[in-house]
């Protein structure tokens, strides 16, 4: 499996710091040539300043056709936002030290006056492409791995070459195989016929959709002359596309369980303290915002604290998270909802009166707005199995965390006294009651148990949506959907429930578009509740009564 | 005798009531009350809860300098929570009960189009600072945010040029309600215009609220194959925030495919990481990020009253493009208001037009004598890891609003009043 994304500008780490990945070449170059100072001509840099966009792009293409270490130093700092342009010359900050772009020397006094060079997509594209295929003779091969897939994104005519070289000395075959594609590409453009013929042949072995979408370009007549070339990328496309099938059948698949892991999350806690316990909790929406509020105020702590570890707060956050989200349901059982078990109306109103409550606490506490939660490094970016599936890690973090949570909530539930007392009073109340059991304490336990894990629902929640004061609002629907789906009573319905809804509404979704998706599934359940009122799985027997 | 005391009780509550109310009458005098109408709870409050706070600030900073015509302004300050009929009741009571020369408020359109028969009926005077839709022109209202030309347009018009990324195929994503809808029927048909054929255009709506963005991103992607692909971005309210993390953590670039928004500014991006969105645009008359002597005090000024008012987060507070209009909006009624020497909804309409203001933007926007729009100049953006906004294209020059948009078939004879 091979990471991607990762290093996407800014949000890698310092360790892949391009500049420092670098710096043995820069080193080595620099040995090899040691009056290579100077070789920047002021001429480019002063285009590359203050030209126009296409201006800069020569002078982008100037520079790394010169392959020289000093060059190359210019364009790092400029895909960084550290060239700048003080009075008449362009100057390179590094930290506090300001250096001339041209003579590397550093300027004392720094300039006052400094505008950093705009870059705009266009540029930042030409230039992660050229930088990238200076990158390919790098001794780290992660390094060139990382540079050769960049390099197949944005191929110029300036890169080329320089995948031409790195090919004649590169021995790995993951990196060879990218690389052959990437020239085979460029080959598609050449005016020999047999030459485009043995590009084609060879492009058949890839399985990414930017190259069946190159190889569709040539069935037109008028891009591709030559009649062999045009039957050969058929076949081609037919290889690839055999290919990417199943790419996109598991990505669905994966999308699928990922909404399904969610809507656990945001319904088992209610799967408790509605499906075992009976109580309509309105709140229930707010006891994830309390989670999710959890991660906020961890992050905040870790990045005062602790700001080496700082992607370790989402682990830190999940004993808060239940903590607080257990707390607050605590205190609603003991003050309000106690006094009105088995009314169920009334259950319904408080608790919703409680819910504007914790939503206005929020507010107050932490503003209107929305918090901004940073993934940490380890859920950011995406593991890509096959070319065309792409699985984002917070994703699968999550998935990950419900199924953890899930076997923890049924361990608690069926192999602990705790378990086993909640079970026994909802089943039979008078009856436990009269054989010793505490129904009062373990309501209270039961309760803080289901809010509890609503709040872990909230800190995972909190990776992937918003979080802000009345997030909850946007859940408290679906949760009920698939607890009155899944079956009241246990765990196993929602589950079901969960996972089904999630793969369901997936597929839907691609055929149909959202909006009618989510219609669909809404009436869908309606149509099925009528049908089945106990809902997927029913608890047979005498357990569930009224 | 029973009776007696009873007059006696009724004559000294009534003298009571008259001594307290003879002067606050007196005061109303050498005061002009202001209405605002933001919602400061419920989904919208993310965003307008910052425009009641510019509001509030402008009329504390025109009280300072002496007042309108040497009259203080006061604000009247109502919630209308996010709930759009509220929003025509609340109107009502400003204009009626409290008896407001102007109201300044609304964002999202469909809480426009719930005030407006209010304002008509009752002829109140409504100052509106969001970018909207268009296809629409009315006598009560003065729209200071962009028609879809001084917005749209350009940012499609960017996005297709060469330094833009020379985009091919298009990608309309919007949350599904009228202002995206509207929007992306005149971009289509603009669209049409330079040569863009349906099949490179996919149009695509999420509910209210969606968070769930797999699919969608995974279906951009598979659009983008087929060529050069930007997206068009309409979707409004915190929908943004799971939308551009999935692309974040699809590994979609925007150096691959440029998304490019209208709803999204300094203040939504707040609420994201902004790392993973480096490079994706956005479009607006203004941006916090614009270097000039205006928009250094404007800002100044907005970190001062968040300081002293001790405004939650403070330290962070950013202004934007809304906020920009609505300060924009409330100078000029003053000016429209000194110069018609009356309050006087007509009159102040008709003293409107051609006023003129130094906006934080940097340039002297002017009213539109006809339309009720100001020219404005389009700046687009892309976002830098910090959250705030690089420009990277601008016009040279103020432009005038098109509300009826000349892509919209009919509309060629409604471009003013």
């Amino acid at each position: 499996m091979r990471r991607r994304a990762g290093r996407s500008r800014g949000a890698g780490p310092p360790a892949e710091n391009p500049l420092r990945a670098l710096r043995p070449l820069l080193l080595a170059l620099l040995c090899l040539r040691a009056s290579a100072v100077a070789a920047v001509d002021a001429g480019t840099l002063a285009k590359l300043a203050s030209g126009e966009w296409g201006e800069k792009i020569a002078a982008i293409h100037e520079l790394a056709g010169a392959a020289d270490p000093a060059a190359v130093r210019v364009l790092q700092a400029l895909s960084q936002g550290a060239l700048d342009r003080a009075g008449g010359r362009v100057v390179i900050v590094e930290g506090d030290r300001v250096l001339d772009a041209v003579t590397l020397a550093e300027l004392k006094p720094p300039p006052e006056q400094r505008d950093p060079i705009v870059v705009n997509n266009r540029l930042r594209r030409e230039l992660e492409g050229v930088l990238a295929a200076l990158r390919l003779l790098e001794p780290d091969r992660k390094v060139r791995l990382a540079a050769a897939q960049e390099v197949t994104r944005a191929l110029s005519p300036v890169s080329a070459p320089l995948v031409e070289k790195a090919l004649a000395s590169e021995k790995d075959p993951e990196i060879r195989s990218i690389l052959e594609t990437a020239k085979a590409e460029a080959s598609l453009k050449n005016t020999d016929p047999a030459a485009r013929l043995a590009a084609v042949k060879s492009l058949g072995a890839s399985a990414s959709p930017r190259v069946r979408a190159l190889l569709a370009h040539l069935l037109d007549e008028k891009a591709e002359p030559d009649a062999g070339v045009r039957r050969e990328a058929k076949a081609s496309i037919a290889k690839i596309d055999s290919r990417l099938a199943w790419g996109e059948l598991v990505g669905q698949i994966f999308s699928g369980l990922s909404l399904g892991s969610i809507l656990l999350l945001a319904a088992l806690g209610l799967a408790i303290t509605y499906g075992v316990m009976g109580v309509i909790n309105m709140a229930h929406g707010e006891l994830l915002m309390v989670g999710a509020y959890s991660a906020v105020v961890m992050q905040a702590l870790f990045r005062r604290y602790f700001p080496h570890a700082v992607d370790w707060y989402v682990v830190a956050a999940i004993p808060l998270a239940f903590g607080a989200a257990a707390l607050v349901g605590v205190v609603m059982e003991r003050t309000v909802i106690r006094f009105l078990y088995r009314r169920p109306l009334e259950t319904l109103l408080a608790t919703w009166g409680i819910s504007l409550v914790l939503i206005q606490a929020a507010r107050a506490l932490f503003g209107p707005q929305n918090a901004d939660v940073a993934n940490p490094r380890f859920m950011s970016g995406s593991v890509s199995p096959i070319t065309n599936l792409v699985l984002p890690l917070n994703r699968i973090v999550i998935i990950a965390f419900s199924l953890g949570v899930l076997t923890v909530t049924w361990l608690i539930l069926n192999r602990t006294r705790l378990g086993l007392f909640v079970r026994a009073v909802t089943q039979n109340r008078p009856m436990a009651s009269c054989v010793g059991v505490s129904t009062g304490r373990i309501d209270t336990a039961a309760f803080a148990l289901g809010a509890g894990i609503a709040g872990l629902g909230g800190l995972a929640l909190s990776q992937i949506a918003n979080v802000g004061p009345d997030m909850g609002q946007g859940y408290i629907v679906d949760s009920f959907m698939v607890v009155v789906l899944g079956g009241v009573g246990q765990l196993a319905g929602a589950v079901g429930a969960a996972l089904g809804l999630g793969v369901v509404s997936k597929f839907l979704e691609g055929w149909t578009g959202a909006v009618i998706a989510k219609i669909a599934v809404l009436v869908f359940i309606i149509v099925f509740i009528q049908k089945r009122p106990q809902g997927l799985f029913a608890v047979r027997g005498r357990s569930i009564e009224a | 005798m029973r009776r007696m005391k009873l007059a006696v009780t009724l004559c000294a509550t009534a003298l009571a009531v008259g001594v307290l109310l003879f002067p606050s009458t007196g005061r109303t005098a050498d005061t002009i009350k202001v209405g605002i109408l933001h919602s400061l709870s419920g989904t919208m409050a993310i965003s307008e809860t910052a425009l009641k706070n510019v509001a509030l600030m402008a009329i504390d900073e025109i009280n300072a300098a002496g007042g309108v015509m040497g009259k203080k302004l006061v604000p009247v300050v109502v919630d209308p929570a996010s709930n759009w009929p509220l929003f025509a009741e609340k109107a009502r009571q400003l204009i009626t009960q409290d008896k407001v020369s102007v109201v300044f408020g609304c964002w999202t359109s469909v809480s426009r189009k719930s005030v407006l028969p209010v304002f008509k009926e009752l002829n109140g005077l409504l100052f509106y600072p969001v970018q909207y839709e268009g296809e629409e022109l009315e006598k009560n209202v003065f729209y200071t945010g962009a028609a879809p030309n001084q917005q749209a347009i350009p940012a499609v018009e960017y996005l297709m040029s060469e330094e833009g990324g020379g985009a091919k195929r298009f990608f309309l994503l919007g949350t599904d309600y009228v202002y995206p809808r509207t929007t992306n029927k005149i971009l289509r048909a603009f669209l049409h215009s330079k040569g863009v054929t349906d099949q490179d255009i996919e149009e695509v709506y999420t509910p209210f609220g969606h968070s769930d963005y797999q699919t969608i991103v995974a279906n951009i992607k598979k659009f983008a194959e087929g060529g050069r692909t930007a997206v068009i971005s309409t979707i409004n309210g915190d929908s943004n925030v799971p939308f551009y993390k999935e692309l974040g953590n699809a590994g979609l670039k925007a150096t691959d495919v440029p998304v490019v928004a209208f709803s999204v500014g300094e203040e939504e991006l707040r609420g994201i990481d902004a790392k993973p969105l480096v490079g994706h645009l956005a479009a607006w008359n203004y941006f916090m990020s614009l270097k000039n002597p205006v928009n250094d005090a404007f800002i100044k000024a907005y970190r001062a009253y968040a300081k002293k008012k001790n405004l939650a987060n403070a330290d962070t507070v950013v202004t934007n493009d809304p906020m920009e209009a609505t300060y924009v909006g409330i100078h000029m009624w003053k000016q429209a208001v000194e110069k018609a020497h009356s309050t006087d909804t007509d009159k102040v309409i008709a003293a409107m037009s051609g006023q003129t203001f130094k906006a934080p933007s940097g340039f002297v926007l002017e009213m539109d004598p006809t339309n009720h729009h100001l020219h404005k100049p389009v700046f687009i953006g892309e976002i830098q890891a910090d959250g705030q906004f690089n420009v990277v294209w601008k016009t040279k020059d103020s432009i005038r609003a098109q509300p009826w948009s000349p892509f919209v078939p009919g509309n060629e004879a409604k471009q003013s009043m």
